[in-house]
């Protein structure tokens, strides 16, 4: 909102430079954005124009003579307004001016134009910053004081205050002047509302209503008869101006200002239009329609609250009238509203209507019924002021049973002390309080009962007291503490743990960890053959593009995404890991959130360098990682062969501990590949999932297992198998066999010398008592024993 | 080589072997050739022992004093095997030095460069700070209920402050019509999931994502991360916030900080509290300065006393327990530490953004 300093200033003295009441403005709740000068300028000053003629040598131009009141200067002007009489912004030379051909801001210097010396000059709104109006010059009004410095005249500094939802008051000026006088020590003061009042009183001129006191608690009216409708004076649009609003005709900007004064939304309506004189505050009927003042015609319904007449609605009651009631040119007598209406019946009309206004701005926010005679009152007297016309007798005023009673909020000093750690005098306490606006009365020793002021809807309990105390004294008076009581037992969440060490496991075998937004297309899951039509996942109600529309079910996407947009870069390696959640919906609860690891290796093995091979990351790669993750994580895995659309066929893999799947190996299918246009020859992937692997966690700690004292005995074996054979078929029956320690597959071989449908597997096997050195005699039987086995179980043969 | 003698040694037999052998010694080149030499001087059928071992023949006097010059042959010769075998090494080194000369300037074999991503960091960095002062860190679910997300923190329907975050729905068509299903616009719903819980004391911080249905600029993200935290028991005070908050600035971003605690609001909070700390690029001067805005302070996180209607929603003891919750961006902080300029780097997920953390 913006905040005009010389409107402030009206109400509340302010003796501190601009930008430190922005400080303690901010500092107490109400944020200063910007503090905008405007103005500032030397050597311009309000002139008049006492003469014109014309330019010898120029048909455009003329020649002026201007007067400060104590000197006069002739100046060469090019402006079609310029008139003799006209009071003007006058710059003198030596000024500093927007020059429009420089486009700079420069000192004004003596000039000749067309042969004629000119003394200064007479300003446009562009030279001056204030606007960019240069069709010509700017006519101050008959009133502004000639010789008066134009800063001192015009100049003004504007707060910008970016307010929290709670604070309605300080979208006041009076509001924020309240503030101002509670930080500075200052007194507000409350602007006048003297009218006099003459004819038929107004309870005799028209019948008001309220049928649904529920949505409107109180309502007010008063009656302007014989008013002239026209142009606002320049100080009120002015005002209007310099807050933002555009001035439309007298009487409307009069209720404009006075909610800009004191927050009360007002409207008027022409009296003459009123059908019966009847005016009824209720529920609108299933089919009524109402143009509003907007153009529009809107359907309503009985969630809608309507200000009727005899018949028809005439107006939306506080978010926007009627254009069957507005105020027009020709309007004479005009029936002025102030009402309070419900804040949250209001909100939802506007919200349904779309339609935010001023009105609804604050009444959804819940303003006090204290206010609105006020506001009728002071907006009465100012209409007489500038429209003239004769104030009925009395007002109309129909307050709900609800009551109107300012809400009285107990503070003791105990809860100031128990909240901030500190205790506050209590001498200080009754003081910011008063400064504030709130009354009080000592209710018991150390208690207070304070009434809130009608501007404040936001301090409803004591807590807010005590916010209201520590904010204005400043939260630096408060001291710095650590917190004194013992330190909870805090349960560990074991899958974070687990995310933890999976990320930095991943991150020092070289993956990248990236971060995608969960919300993807159907389009994406099915390229990746992850979308399943009879289980869509979650949409979003109001999504904010079509790309990002559903709650991922799979990471797979997203991270195969980061290859194709980074691929482009570098001929790799790519090794990108994300660690985040699937969603998966529940019938009638929230989703089930997986916590799920993606990784995608592809391209080169190793960063181009002059020393390593160019060999390329394939599934082995991403199985390699996989292995020794659950390897250091004490997982037990087997790895099956498995069938996924979404991998290469022959080269996917299902992973699992026992029963149980922990993940998914593979290279990514050919088609995927394509369809998302990865340049790769291959992409290698894997997911695990978190839940299943820390199920599979081994339940114990680990436990030490005593170094062998004996030496190990190895033999080398080299096996011919079916080809179908798996090489951890085979290691599985090694490793069982008694006294095998551990197995080193070292190589495979298929080819010469070997059978079709047959291969050579290579394995180192390492033998190891506990409890002597194993002799040559033992490690052979063992070893025969070994083959006997695997060629009774695989058909494995010794290769000749 | 000589031959094994079968005469009895003499001093000047020995005297003869220690000069031939050694004459031999110096003409070897390789450790390969030095070893056979040791071999056949030293070894058990090499020439000495051979001398030794025909002491026997001596007589008393006499096995004696040759005893003892065979004795010293063989520490000689020992001595000046292991002298030949240091020259060559030497000699080998500096060979190699010399001709296998590595060109010290040609880059190193490339390391593994897996990096945690920075969002990571900053949240581990801050929930590690907080755990040094007894938090704990737990997390909730990123797609939550309005009552949750929404209500449990004293923004009911129709409350004007919902304005403050606008949300994703999901479309869970609920019985009512509308949707009571979103992705969370805070990580404080956990404030009232923790608090029902358990009893206090409690201390915990909770990382996560969050979700604002809001359009992306240089400073605006709609889906990012925030650091929340709680600590609720008896005697909490205002100032405990302060002091823990301040703890926390100091640990985050050094001790010479200057933090500033002002009055701000969230309907969950009473009173509420914006906490800055002084700009540190421009130390707090704010002239002309694009980080702070001019103000010579940047806001790093909301906070406050926890609202009374939050712990009685969670049915506690309003009289007996207070708390405070604060909450922070950790992108906005990790903005501030590496001078990152578009918060959009963030999960545009550009490798050459990413391997600069």
């Amino acid at each position: 909102m913006r905040l005009p300093l010389s409107w402030l200033k009206q109400y509340v003295d302010v003796d501190i430079p601009a930008q430190e009441l922005a400080h303690r403005l901010t500092m107490a709740g109400i944020e200063v954005g910007e503090v905008e000068v405007i103005g500032g300028w030397n050597e311009v000053f309000v002139g008049q124009v006492t003469d014109v003629r014309p330019h010898p040598n120029a048909d455009r131009l003329r020649l002026c003579v201007v007067t400060t009141g104590t000197e006069e200067m002739e100046v060469v002007c090019g402006a079609p307004n310029v008139a003799t009489g006209l009071k003007v912004c006058f710059a003198k030379i030596g000024a500093n001016l927007y020059n429009t051909h420089t486009e700079r801001h420069e000192p004004l210097a003596v000039a000749k134009i067309r042969g004629v010396e000119s003394q200064g000059m007479i300003c446009s709104g562009l030279e001056l910053g204030l606007g960019d109006d240069h069709s010509g010059i700017i006519e101050l009004p008959e009133d502004a004081p000639t010789g008066a410095l134009l800063n001192d005249y015009l100049g003004d500094t504007v707060l910008d205050l970016e307010l929290t939802p709670n604070r309605l008051d300080c979208l006041s000026i009076l509001g924020v002047a309240h503030e101002v006088a509670a930080l500075t020590g200052k007194k507000v003061k409350e602007p006048v509302a003297d009218y006099k009042e003459s004819g038929a009183p107004i309870i005799e001129q028209i019948n008001i209503s309220v049928a649904n006191p529920e949505l409107c608690r109180r309502y007010t009216a008063s009656l302007i008869q014989g008013v002239k409708i026209g142009p606002s004076p320049q100080w009120l649009q002015d005002r209007l101006t310099s807050a933002g609003l555009r001035p439309i005709s007298n009487v409307v900007d009069v209720t404009n200002f006075v909610m800009l004064e004191y927050n009360q939304p007002l409207h008027s309506f022409d009296f003459d239009l009123i059908k019966d004189a009847t005016i009824i505050v209720r529920r609108a009927k299933p089919s009524e329609t109402l143009t509003t003042l907007d153009g529009a015609e809107r359907k309503l319904s009985a969630e809608n609250l309507v200000i009727a007449d005899a018949n028809d609605p005439i107006g939306l009651g506080g978010v926007i009238g009627g254009a069957n009631s507005e105020i027009s040119d020709g309007t004479v007598n005009v029936l002025l509203e102030a009402a309070t209406f419900n804040g949250s019946n209001n909100r939802e009309t506007a919200q349904s209507m779309e339609l935010r206004t001023e009105a609804t701005l604050r009444f959804e926010k819940g303003l006090r019924p204290e206010l609105a005679p006020i506001a009728l009152r002071r907006a009465t007297a100012l209409i007489q002021e500038v429209a003239g016309g004769t104030v009925a007798p009395g007002i109309v005023d129909i307050i709900s049973d609800e009551g109107i009673d300012a809400p009285v909020v107990p503070l003791t000093s105990e809860k100031i002390k128990r909240m901030l750690g500190m205790e506050v005098p209590a001498k200080q306490v009754e003081e910011t309080l008063d400064a504030l606006g709130f009354t009080w009365e000592s209710a018991s020793k150390g208690e207070l009962k304070v009434t809130v002021p009608y501007w404040r809807n936001d301090v409803n309990i004591e807590e807010d007291l005590v916010e209201e105390v520590v904010r204005t004294i400043g939260y630096d008076a408060v001291p710095t503490t650590m917190l004194s009581s013992p330190i909870p037992f805090q349960q560990p969440m074991p899958i974070m743990g687990l995310r933890d060490q999976i990320k930095d496991l991943l991150a020092a075998a070289g993956i990248q960890e990236v971060i995608n937004y969960p919300l993807v297309t159907l389009e994406q899951l099915e390229q990746v053959e992850q979308l399943d039509q009879l289980a869509l996942p979650l949409r979003m109600a109001n999504p904010m593009s079509s790309d990002r529309e559903y709650l991922r079910t799979t990471l797979r996407a997203s991270v195969l995404a980061n290859l194709a947009s980074n691929q482009g870069h570098s001929a790799g390696p790519f090794r990108l890991f994300e660690a985040g959640r699937t969603f998966h919906p529940r019938k009638g609860d929230l989703p089930e959130e997986h916590e799920t690891i993606a990784v995608v290796l592809a391209g080169l093995r190793h960063e181009p360098s002059w020393l390593e091979d160019e060999s390329l990351l394939d599934f082995y790669d991403a199985k390699g990682v996989v292995e020794s993750v659950l390897e250091r994580l004490g997982v037990a895995a087997t790895y099956e062969s498995a069938d996924d659309l979404g991998f290469h066929p022959g080269r996917c893999a299902v992973i699992k501990a026992d029963k149980a799947v922990l993940g998914m190996v593979g290279e990514i299918h050919p088609a995927v590949k394509e369809r998302l246009s990865l340049n790769q020859p291959q992409v290698a992937a894997f997911e695990l999932y978190l839940a299943p692997i820390l199920a599979a966690l081994p339940s114990s700690q680990r436990q030490f297992e005593p170094l062998p004292i004996y030496p190990s005995a190895t033999r080398d074996l080299a096996l011919v198998v079916p080809s179908d054979v798996t090489a951890g078929r085979v290691t599985q029956l090694i490793l069982r066999h008694r006294g095998i320690d551990r197995v080193e597959l070292f190589d495979i071989y298929a080819g010469e010398n070997i059978d079709a449908g047959s291969k050579s597997l290579a394995f180192h096997v390492y033998f190891q008592a506990r409890d002597r050195t194993l002799t040559n005699e033992e490690v052979n039987r063992s070893l025969d024993g070994l083959l006997r086995t695997l060629e009774r179980e695989l058909n494995a043969i010794l290769r000749a | 080589m000589t031959e094994p003698s079968t005469q009895p040694p003499t001093a000047q037999s020995i005297d003869e072997l220690i000069g031939s052998a050694s004459a031999e010694l110096d003409t070897l080149a390789d450790l390969e050739a030095v070893d056979q030499w040791r071999v056949s001087y030293l070894g058990r059928r090499g020439s000495l022992t051979t001398v030794l071992r025909g002491l026997a023949s001596l007589d008393v006097e006499e096995r004696r004093t040759i005893g003892a010059l065979a004795n010293q042959a063989k520490n000689t010769l020992e001595e000046r095997l292991e002298e030949r075998v240091r020259q060559i090494n030497v000699a080998a080194l500096d060979l190699s030095a010399n001709q296998g000369r590595l060109d010290v300037t040609l880059p190193g074999r490339p390391a593994l460069g897996g990096r945690l991503h920075p969002t990571t960091k900053i949240v581990r960095e801050i929930c590690d700070a907080f755990v040094a002062m007894g938090f704990g860190v737990v997390e909730g679910p990123e797609v939550e209920w309005d009552h949750y997300n929404f209500e449990m923190l004293n923004i009911p329907k129709g409350h004007p402050a919902r304005d403050m975050w606008n949300t994703l729905w999901v479309d869970n068509q609920d019985p009512s019509g509308g949707s009571n299903m979103l992705l969370r616009t805070h990580t404080s719903p956990m404030q009232a999931r923790v608090m029902e819980g358990r009893e206090p004391p409690i201390r915990v911080v909770v990382p996560g994502k969050c979700y604002r249905y809001e359009a992306t600029d240089a400073t605006h993200e709609w889906h990012f991360y925030q650091v929340e935290g709680l600590a609720v028991g008896e005697g909490i005070t205002f100032a405990d916030l302060k002091g823990t908050l301040y703890e926390f600035a100091r640990r985050m971003f050094g001790e010479e900080r200057k933090i500033r605690f002002r009055c701000d609001y969230f309907p969950f909070v009473e009173p509420g509290v914006d906490m800055s700390i002084d700009c540190f690029a421009c130390d707090g001067d704010g002239e002309g300065c694009r980080i702070c805005r001019d103000s010579g302070w940047i806001e790093i996180m909301g906070a406050g006393m926890i609202h009374p209607k939050v712990l009685e929603g969670v049915g506690y003891d309003t009289e007996k327990y207070t708390g405070f919750a604060f909450g922070m961006g950790p992108e906005r902080i990790a903005m501030l530490k590496y001078g990152i300029d578009d918060i959009r780097h963030f999960y545009a997920n550009d490798l050459r953004f990413l391997r600069q953390f």
